[in-house]
């Protein structure tokens, strides 16, 4: 497995910046862990574990954004709010940031904070107020569906990306002087790009899923019916 | 994969020395307490740099592993570090001339903050990675009281992995034997077409895994950290606790000199 992604690297954002998004990431985290819990049950258990899984496994997909120098991939939080909700899928991001700083020397350790802040409560929160927005909003068709798990990703991957700019403004270890509207630029138009491609995965996981098996879908909770889903029997038979 | 695969993990080297031997809990927060000592150094302290890097080397050689495997793997930072080349170009304020380019002083500072520091960062996890097994490290994160929700997803994932690594090439083999054709670009539509069946797949493999677990006792914990066996003594998070106390030193010593 080749591993090419790369989060923000230690030495990037200076310290004391760093240190505030670490009390940032921590306080949203425990706050996840405490509403989390409720969620976990047997279904969403391994639904968490696979869409960690999923989301280390796409984002090692890296796009050099060359002007800059500054690389971009996918995030995968629109999938995990989509699928396991808000409170599990911030959850899920985080496991993935660590353990790619922890085992893959990917993303500066010391920079967890500002990651997790930009990609699990950022990306998160953005992809699951659309979510809860959209599908009230939009018809309850598969099309619906598919359009609002799109546009939650291609708007959070934005959002998320425009997070490390405002990270870079405040703590830059490099002084770009008028350069940051131009790193801006360029981290909003690339991460367009990237969130189109995101916003496809998305949507065609997502709708499978749906489609199949709808009482996966945290997302669609509200409309399950009452009766409860189906539990696999004796070898996995339905 | 190695035939190691669902133990060890691709980074991980087997060898018996006295940094795999001492327990996952002292080797993580020894390698958390170095990297922010690092990130904490003033980019002036040139002769800090150095410092750390001896501490790697040294902690590499007790550790048996190879400084060119250290150095290859360490390539891994290179998409970022493209950023830190664009630096001295885009950088603003005061410019000097080298090589016949006009190159910004602050640029210079702050691409060599970052490069020094990412590596030093790099090389800290990758000792971490090369030896400590994956599963030494969720007992580790468990027993550094990490929430049993944040393990119990990183457990999960980990296993869910090679779930979803052979799912996908069970799918290519299906996809080749109907007749398919999957090469370079071109399989990409295939691909993209069959990504929600292979999650979906995953999944139910998975979901057939945890409920195997379950039945045979599963709680949410590693049988490991519930029997409490191997757990870091005193005198072992006083051994890793030396690295991380030099490395604070230096950094203080830096503080106090720029």
């Amino acid at each position: 497995m080749e591993t090419l992604a790369m989060h923000i690297s230690n030495g990037i954002i200076n310290g004391p910046v760093a240190a505030l998004f670490a009390v940032i990431a921590l306080a949203a985290m425990a706050l996840a862990v405490q509403r989390g819990r409720q969620d976990l049950d047997d279904r969403l258990a391994p639904m968490a574990g696979l869409v960690a899984a999923f989301i280390f496994a796409v984002q090692m997909l890296n796009f050099p954004i060359f002007t800059a120098g500054v690389s971009g991939h996918l995030l995968g939080g629109a999938l995990a709010a989509m699928l396991v909700g808000p409170w599990v899928g911030a959850l899920c991001l985080a496991v993935v940031l660590v353990v790619q700083a922890l085992v893959f020397g990917d993303g500066g350790v010391a920079m967890l904070g500002l990651s997790i802040t930009n990609m699990a409560v950022i990306g998160v929160a953005v992809a699951y107020l659309l979510i809860a927005l959209l599908l009230r909003v939009l018809p309850r068709t598969v099309a619906g569906l598919a359009v609002t798990a799109f546009v939650a990703a291609l708007v959070s991957v934005v959002v998320a990306a425009l997070g490390f700019v405002l990270q870079y403004w405040l703590g830059g270890t490099a002084d770009l002087g008028g350069n940051l509207a131009g790193l801006a630029g360029t981290m909003a138009v690339s991460h367009l790009f990237i969130g189109i491609g995101e916003g496809l995965i998305t949507a065609t996981t997502v709708v499978t899923v749906a489609k199949v098996r709808p009482d996966l879908v945290y997302a669609l909770r509200a409309r399950r019916p009452a009766t409860p889903a189906t539990v696999p029997t004796v070898g996995g038979v339905r | 994969m190695p035939v190691g695969a669902g133990h060890a993990h691709v980074l991980y080297r087997d060898a018996n020395s006295p940094v795999h031997r001492l327990p996952p809990e002292v080797k993580i927060a020894a390698m958390v307490a170095f990297t922010v000592a690092v990130v904490a150094t003033p980019r002036a302290a040139f002769w800090a740099i150095g410092a750390y890097a001896l501490l790697v080397a040294v902690v590499a050689a007790l550790a048996r592993v190879s400084l060119p495997w250290l150095l290859t793997r360490s390539a891994i930072e290179l998409p970022f570090v493209l950023f830190a080349f664009a630096l001295p170009f885009i950088g603003a304020g005061e410019r000097v001339e080298a090589l016949g380019m006009s190159l910004s002083v602050e640029g210079l500072h702050g691409a060599w903050n970052i490069l020094a520091k990412g590596t030093l960062g790099v090389w800290a996890s990758l000792l971490l990675a090369a030896t400590t097994t994956t599963r030494d490290l969720i007992v580790g994160l468990d027993r550094l009281r990490c929430p049993q929700i944040i393990t119990q997803i990183a457990t999960f994932m980990l296993r869910y992995l090679d779930v979803l690594v052979g799912e996908a090439r069970r799918m290519r083999v299906a996809r080749i034997s109907r007749g398919d054709d999957p090469r370079f670009l071109w399989q990409l539509r295939g691909f993209a077409a069959g990504i929600g069946t292979l999650f979906l797949r995953a999944f139910e493999r998975g979901e057939r895994v945890y409920l195997a677990m379950l039945s045979r006792g599963y709680t949410g914990r590693m049988p490991a950290v519930w029997q409490g066996a191997g757990a870091a003594t005193t005198g072992q998070w006083l051994i890793g606790a030396t690295v991380p106390l030099l490395a604070g030193t230096v950094a203080a010593t830096a503080v106090v000199l720029t």
